[in-house]
């Protein structure tokens, strides 16, 4: 059974590799935010909503992983 | 020797009751969550109550998270959608105030409990089903149908439903996820303290290191603490809003 319980290890320290991607979509909704907000700094207020939506989203990609690294950890 | 770092996360019961086969114990959540009930009604009725003119500090900050919320509701789902800001301001103030209790050292974390937000995500999807229904009757199922030929929104349509379905998994879970990684991660620094400290002699002296970076994620939690509510109030607004327009923009 050690072989099982190596392979989950292995399987949810894999799942952690979707915060790869949540951290790349993080930083272009962030990094276009600020320079559409440099460009037209009138407008940026109103974008506000919509930044933390796209934030949001990106996040929750990795967090399914984290969620899967879990269910592997503790089921 | 340190803790597990998922010990805090624990739910043990403080008062045992057991009616019918079922286990309603008084548990150190539920404690919590009155904890946080009670601090919250306390931060907003208390300073409001003698309502001056020019407000003092702890009143200003009560009109201040009152403006808050009601200006991104109005933003969001326009005057009509001003009925439900009972709904989002309670729910707003509930997760922001067990977020921040939650970070106070030795206490318990209400939102990072599933059941917990998966509660908070029920309350929020189902006003969304029966406030669409009744504003709407079967029009409301509009809401999957996209304005587009039959080919592209027979898809569109199945695709659209399968992400209404998965509203409610992704509001609960970030929630949870977040406020379960924040304190994972912090408890696992506190516990590099701890082994430094015990190894003795220069390693002592090293301890430093990971407490001025806790000192540092601490401030980075108080702002996820904050930016979680705020994103949970304002992704429920949304599906309101969704619910009272349906499709067109006001």
């Amino acid at each position: 059974m050690d072989i099982i319980q190596a392979a989950k290890f292995l399987g949810a320290g894999m799942a952690t590799i979707a915060f790869v991607g949540s951290g790349i979509g993080i930083g272009i909704v962030f990094g276009n935010y600020i320079s559409a907000a440099l460009r037209n700094p009138g407008a940026a207020q109103s974008q506000f909503t919509n930044l933390y939506i796209g934030y949001a989203l990106c996040e929750l990609q990795g967090l399914f992983g984290l969620l899967i690294a879990l269910i592997l950890m503790f089921t | 020797m340190a803790a597990s770092p998922m010990e805090q996360f624990e739910v043990v019961p403080l008062i045992p009751i057991h009616i019918g086969g079922f286990d309603i114990s008084f548990t150190n959540q539920a404690l919590w969550m009155c904890i946080a009930v009670v601090a919250a009604s306390l931060f907003l009725t208390l300073p409001v109550a003698r309502g001056r003119l020019v407000p003092t500090r702890m009143q200003s900050m009560a009109e201040l998270s009152y403006q808050f919320v009601a200006d991104m509701l109005h933003m969001t789902s326009g005057e009509e959608g001003l009925v439900f800001f009972p709904l989002i301001f309670t729910v707003f103030m509930f997760i922001l105030t067990a977020n921040f209790m939650g970070l106070i050292p030795g206490s318990f974390t209400v939102t990072s409990q599933i059941a917990v937000t998966f509660a908070l995500t029920a309350l929020v999807i189902l006003t969304v089903i029966v406030s669409g229904f009744a504003r709407h009757g079967l029009r409301f199922l509009k809401l999957f149908v996209l304005d587009a030929p039959i080919y592209i929104a027979a898809p569109m349509a199945l695709l659209e439903f399968i992400a209404f379905c998965a509203r409610p998994i992704s509001l609960s879970l970030r929630l949870f996820a977040n406020m379960l990684a924040g304190h994972t991660m912090l408890q696992v620094m506190a516990g590099f303290v701890v082994a430094l400290i015990g190894a003795g002699g220069v390693l002592s002296a090293l301890s430093i290191a990971p407490m001025l970076l806790i000192i540092g994620l601490g401030a980075l939690e108080i702002l996820v603490a904050f930016l979680q509510a705020y994103v949970f109030a304002i992704l429920s607004c949304i599906y309101l809003s969704e619910a009272l327009h349906l499709h067109e923009h006001h």
